[in-house]
């Protein structure tokens, strides 16, 4: 990093000077960045791998949730971002749908398009707030799986909205144009030309989607979550542990020893859900940029 | 007829500008539910009362519910967090956009992708086990759980959004430009801060402005990092109670209906304005550089 800088400095030329020590700065930066990020999965890794094994992650929790393991919240993770998915994919898909090539009035298009930059960035706790007030109390489904479904599935609708809207429109113009000509409706051309072209795109912003679903703390914190229950879910209507709400939990409610070992593994494997889920959209999306024809 | 087949609509194309719609109508929904549900507060206190007075002790008989300490908390800790990112964000930027090679590049994109998608529970985790006892140490403090530490990992979940908004920007400038500042002789350098970096500004501000967006509206971290005393913060290095912890913290514990149970859907709806506001400028500026 700094043999360069040293050369700089050897030639003594003020610009050289300059912009090495630029550079730097600007590699001193990065490497900030990438050191805090290997440091944070380093720690939690080496901690955390003590207390994961098979148990852990199949056993339900015992005494006082010091012993066994976390498998109810690895279900109730699985269980809302499932249910998040079911809600925000087909919304989302159609509305990128409409979005590239349906609508016709611009001003709508704008209007909707800052409805959903804004709804992207509403802060996470106050789509809780809506859920506890409307989805709990409104509609009367109560603190359960349901409704914090239905508040991550809001939360996750513009992430899913903007990667299928950007893989709709790689789908080069040229295709729609052929399947015009040759006698195909709107529809036929979106439904077998532009969308089987654009699914890796949108699979890709359906894997990201779903993993920050799954990393979501306070939207369910209010609308979803509970730190322990003996029954594992068994309607929409149940109330779920969770990964993220169980660190946060352990953290801050009871004061056994022993609960801290138990939030290292949980953050290890919530981590390590994450990190698979991100890494397989990576891989997907370079794949398909290296496969594509056109 | 084969006119006709074309301009006819199935079941899922009418039904398309409903979909579209359903964004904006939750939106509206979200504005309604917490403008209905933070009226009543007013009954127990003013408007100005709410926003300025200093004293949060929501629970007491005669409650006083003046959230001033916990908006000065919000302030510092995004403040301080913004303090981190934009350096090292905007650094992230330029290194990826101008200085990496393209293998290197490869690396360094998912890399931060990554540290966008880890859970913001998990920073707040590693900011109690980890940070917290180092800060403490470092700066003799009589606990670790206070605004700087909060304002320190939420500044690294502020990196991702600077630097990759920062990079769109910095990557979207003309090669006309940049072979303009070469055949005036300026060196690498000398192109990226006097030619590149001007022309990229909007870009770049934009990002700072969804960088403190994201850094005010962040939960789990300040929950559980920033160490939750309920007084107007003297400065970084006590602990400190934000909007965002104060809702999460508190709502748990209040009773539905009770003065305290509106004024937290007021302070939701504090954060809700000035994130929208944040928003609407930060697109502002993306349509302003879309029409260039």
């Amino acid at each position: 990093m700094f043999n360069q800088l040293i050369k700089a400095f050897k030639s003594k030329n003020d610009r050289t000077i300059a912009q090495e020590i630029g550079f730097t700065i600007i590699k001193i930066c990065i490497f900030i960045v990438i050191l805090s990020l290997g440091i944070l999965l380093l720690y939690i890794f080496m901690k955390g791998f003590r207390v994961v094994n098979l148990d852990f992650i199949t056993q339900t929790p015992r005494d006082g949730m010091v012993k066994g393991g976390i498998f109810p919240a690895i279900l109730g993770t699985f269980l809302l971002s499932l249910g998040a998915l079911i809600f925000a994919l087909p919304t989302g898909v159609l509305t990128a749908v409409w979005l590239t090539e349906y609508a016709t009035s611009q001003k709508f298009v704008r209007i909707v398009r800052i409805g959903i930059n804004s709804l992207a960035g509403v802060p996470s706790i106050v789509f809780g707030l809506f859920g506890l007030m409307f989805f709990v109390k409104y509609m009367q489904f109560g603190v359960c799986l349901l409704s914090g479904s239905l508040v991550l599935g809001i939360l996750i609708l513009p992430t899913i909205i903007g990667a299928s809207e950007e893989a709709l429109l790689t789908v080069p113009k040229a295709f729609k144009e052929a399947s015009l000509s040759l006698g195909a409706t709107r529809w036929e051309t979106m439904y077998k030309i532009i969308l089987p072209n654009s699914v890796s795109g949108i699979l890709t912003g359906i894997i990201l989607s779903v993993g920050r679903a799954a990393g979501e703390t306070a939207p369910i914190l209010m609308t979803a979550a509970t730190f322990y229950t003996t029954r594992l879910p068994n309607s929409l209507f149940s109330k779920v542990m969770a990964l993220p709400y169980h660190i946060y939990a352990l953290m801050t409610e009871g004061s056994k020893s022993g609960q801290t070992e138990i939030a290292y593994g949980t953050a290890l494997v919530l981590l390590i859900l994450v990190l698979v889920i991100n890494g397989l959209a990576i891989y997907i999306r370079i794949k398909s940029r290296r496969a594509r024809k056109w | 007829m084969s006119i006709n087949k074309g301009m006819r609509k199935n079941f899922i194309e009418r039904i398309l500008p409903i979909t579209a719609s359903v964004s904006l109508i939750f939106l509206l929904g979200i504005a309604f539910t917490l403008v209905t549900t933070s009226l009543p507060v007013f009954k127990t206190v003013s408007l100005q009362g709410f926003l300025f007075g200093s004293e949060w002790i929501p629970t007491a008989e005669k409650p006083s519910l003046g959230i001033w300490s916990l908006m000065v908390a919000s302030f510092y800790v995004t403040f301080g967090a913004i303090l981190f990112a934009i350096p090292l964000g905007l650094g992230s930027a330029v290194y990826i956009a101008e200085i990496a090679t393209p293998k290197v590049k490869e690396v360094i994109k998912p890399i931060m992708e990554i540290l966008a998608g880890i859970p913001s529970v998990v920073f707040g985790f590693f900011g109690i086990v980890f940070v917290a006892p180092i800060v403490q140490k470092v700066f003799h403090l009589d606990t670790g759980l206070c605004g700087f530490t909060a304002a320190i990992i939420l500044g690294l979940m502020a990196i991702p959004t600077v630097a990759s908004i920062s990079e769109d920007a910095i990557s979207a400038i003309s090669k006309d430009l940049r072979n303009a500042s070469y055949a005036l002789g300026a060196n690498r350098w000398e192109t990226i801060v006097k030619a590149i970096m001007p022309a990229a500004k909007t870009g770049i501000f934009t990002s700072i402005i969804l960088g403190v967006s994201r850094a005010l509206g962040e939960t789990m971290t300040v929950l559980m990092v920033a160490g939750g005393a309920v007084k107007i913060p003297t400065g970084l290095f006590v602990p400190m109670r934000p909007m965002t912890a104060a809702i999460a913290g508190e709502m748990g514990e209040t009773v539905i209906g009770s003065p305290h149970y509106h004024a937290l859907f007021a302070m939701g709806l504090v954060l809700f304005i000035i994130n929208i506001i944040f928003n609407l400028i930060a697109d502002h500026f993306q349509k302003g550089k879309r029409n260039v």
